[in-house]
């Protein structure tokens, strides 16, 4: 069993969300990464999100773009990426890492090659913004020969149709983007989302990720009542970028937020029944 | 000479297939949200292109709001002092606004007032787009937000003061480069966020799935238009036709009533800033490689780890890393040919163009024109070809007049 379905399989036995954490890789500088990594699963992360940094984020927010902007002023490539993770994996061979990036730096480094390097470093699953179910077959073909997941994205302006098609690719989990926007935009609305994540359990068995919006305790609390993974992203990022000119603390104040996240999700009082007891 | 036949539907021209692919380029390479947007889009569009009434209201903006049909003006002075094939100039920049561009705002803005959309938006490097899409949007009472970056906004201070005369709200846009292709990035996150009521006006051939066909469409007025004129004037086809080529749509819309016409050669030429070996220059198509950005695959000008690098040229409209994925199909079949002139070269040109025919081009258009002189004295002077004056230079004045020192 992979990473991934071995990681939400214990949470189910264990009636708990998982917690997604997202930083850009090399973000402000490449030696925050690794330790920074280590930090979020000490503080209760159960999946890593890696942002590839790439010079156009279409779908990314301010805050995300300039951790981007960050990390490729020290020259950060995708076969650096590859690198983190290979280093985390010394330490950690349990918690899944997933790529979230864009297509370019893969198509550059060539489809057979990027999944066979990203397999080899100890990647689980890789997230490419632009690259819909329609225009994946081939990149899917070498994903799925070196056993990595294709993560998908599902939105609130998704067809009924289109989300059906969607889940029939997607491995892992699919990712429902909680609000029309970019990264860190504003507030969601949790109704809304929940009516959304009921019609998405009729057509997958998947574990339901949700993420855009998610930006403290309470808001992760919330949805970890009716998702199977919270998703959490430029609360993170921000941090970091307040922190970057005192890189040693970054791990430790990422770490706070994402343990208060934690305790939020778990707390009895917040827990439903409704999740992953289909 | 051969007899011309009638302006046909080019079989040639039978791309992109339904999921917008011109052979390996093309497609929709954008993030999940604005998949059925765009999809709504694909199908407005197919179902107004063939609508009467839509047409009938387009054709009628083109005559009496941009002035069409533009003259074909035989440059009959510049030929002489070239000494090789008949040149005639596709007057684009007689057009309101001065430029190509309206040819295609009038058309999505009408597609946008059809949708039932309220808000405009648009991005823009040199700012002719940007003026273009507000100048619609004022006369269809819309509101109207042009993002430009803010490197952009400095370089252009007469049209960022145009847009907001026109009513546009001109956003500065500080990621990334500061320039055109970012100002597109920060158009598609306005998208994304107000998707409900907001229609994206695309300025060139690029993009998503339908926008390249759909731009494509709105210039191949163009070229339409010129086929019929230079039949009316010379019974006959033009042996070549030369545009200048950034994102590409003036280019692709003189050519595109042309391409099954495999006497007619097709020259699109890109900016080759301080020399292609030099590195500062905008080729993509000459010197750059397949990638993807901005939601379709085409050529780029990107690093050894596939991100995109910053561009050069004279030119804001021609300072774009990628262009339209149509051009990349025709590069690779071999249907049109793709060379590029440097800053010099085209300023050369900007005032051959001046001093000999009293037409002032804009720095763009300068590009095609600089390529016609190297290729004319190569024909007889029996042969035609067809440049297309893209747009009007008076924005370009103080450019021009910055790299002579002299202040005005």
């Amino acid at each position: 069993m992979s990473r991934v379905a071995t990681t939400f399989e214990q949470l189910r036995s264990r009636r708990r969300s998982a917690l997604v954490a997202y930083v850009t890789a090399g973000d402000p500088q490449p030696d925050v990464t690794l330790p920074l990594m280590h930090a979020m699963v000490d503080a209760g992360v159960d999946i890593i999100e890696l942002g590839v940094p790439f010079s156009d984020p279409m779908a990314d927010g301010p805050v995300i773009q300039a951790a981007s902007e960050r990390a490729l002023r020290h020259g950060v490539s995708l076969a650096a990426v590859l690198g983190m993770v290979r280093a985390f994996r010394a330490k950690n061979t349990t918690t899944p890492v997933v790529l979230m990036g864009y297509l370019n730096p893969i198509e550059v480094m060539g489809y057979g090659q990027f999944a066979s390097a990203a397999a080899e470093a100890g990647v689980d699953a890789a997230l490419t913004v632009d690259l819909p179910p329609e225009e994946s077959r081939e990149l899917l073909h070498h994903l799925d020969a070196h056993g990595i997941d294709p993560i998908f994205l599902l939105a609130p302006t998704s067809s009924a149709e289109r989300m059906a098609r969607i889940c029939s690719v997607a491995r892992g989990f699919v990712y429902y983007v909680s609000v029309k926007g970019v990264t860190g935009s504003a507030s969601l609305d949790v109704a809304a989302v929940a009516g959304k994540v009921k019609q998405i359990r009729a057509l997958t068995g998947l574990p339901i990720g949700v993420g855009f919006g998610i930006k403290d305790a309470d808001s992760a609390a919330r949805i970890a009542e009716i998702a199977d993974a919270v998703i959490v992203g430029s609360a993170l990022v921000k941090l970091v970028g307040e922190s970057a000119d005192q890189t040693d603390q970054i791990p430790a104040r990422v770490a706070a937020l994402l343990s208060a996240m934690r305790q939020a999700m778990d707390a009895p009082a917040m827990r439903g029944d409704t999740r992953l007891s289909r | 000479m051969s007899k011309p036949k009638p302006s046909a539907t080019p079989s040639y021209g039978d791309m992109p297939d339904e999921r917008g692919h011109f052979g390996p380029y093309g497609g929709m390479f954008v993030a999940e949200t604005l998949m059925d947007p765009l999809e709504e889009l694909r199908q407005a569009y197919q179902h107004y292109r063939n609508d009467p009434d839509f047409q009938a209201t387009l054709d009628a903006d083109l005559a009496h709001f941009v002035g069409r049909p533009s003259p074909l003006y035989h440059a009959e002075r510049w030929s002489k002092v070239l000494g090789g094939a008949q040149i005639y100039l596709k007057r684009e920049d007689l057009n309101h606004t001065g430029a190509h561009k309206i040819n295609n705002t009038v058309g999505q803005a009408l597609l946008a007032q059809y949708m039932g959309k309220k808000r405009i938006i648009a991005e823009t490097g040199a700012g002719q787009h940007g003026v273009a899409s507000a100048t619609v949007a004022a006369r269809m009472g819309m509101d109207c937000v042009v993002y430009m970056g803010e490197e952009d906004i400095r370089r252009q201070a007469i049209n960022v003061y145009r847009m907001r005369l026109l009513g546009a709200k001109v956003v500065a846009v500080t990621s990334g480069s500061r320039t055109l292709k970012d100002a597109l990035n920060e158009a598609m996150r306005d998208w994304v966020t107000n998707v409900d009521d907001t229609f994206y006006i695309i300025g060139t051939v690029a993009g998503p799935h339908p926008y390249p066909a759909m731009v494509r469409d709105f210039q191949a007025v163009i070229g339409r238009e010129a086929r019929a004129q230079l039949f009316e004037r010379c019974g006959r086809l033009p042996d070549a036709l030369v545009a200048c080529v950034g994102g590409g749509s003036n280019a692709m819309g003189l050519f595109y009533p042309f391409l099954n016409d495999a006497g007619v050669a097709l020259y699109g030429v890109e900016a080759a800033g301080d020399g292609l070996i030099s590195g500062r220059h905008a080729a993509p198509l000459c010197a750059g490689r397949p990638g993807v950005l901005h939601g379709n695959r085409t050529y780029l000008m990107e690093d050894a780890q596939g991100q995109i690098i910053e561009t050069h040229s004279i030119s804001a409209g021609l300072d774009y890393p990628g262009v339209g994925p149509e051009h990349a199909w025709l590069k690779d079949c071999g249907r049109a040919k793709y060379a590029a002139i440097t800053d010099d070269e085209a300023l050369q040109a900007f005032h051959a163009l001046t001093r000999i025919e009293g037409i002032m081009p804009a720095l763009e258009s300068s590009h095609a024109l600089a390529y016609a002189a190297k290729l004319a004295p190569e024909m007889d002077n029996e042969q035609i070809m067809i440049v297309n004056l893209s747009g009007r230079g008076d924005k370009d004045i103080h450019t021009v007049a910055a790299l002579e020192g002299i202040e005005v």
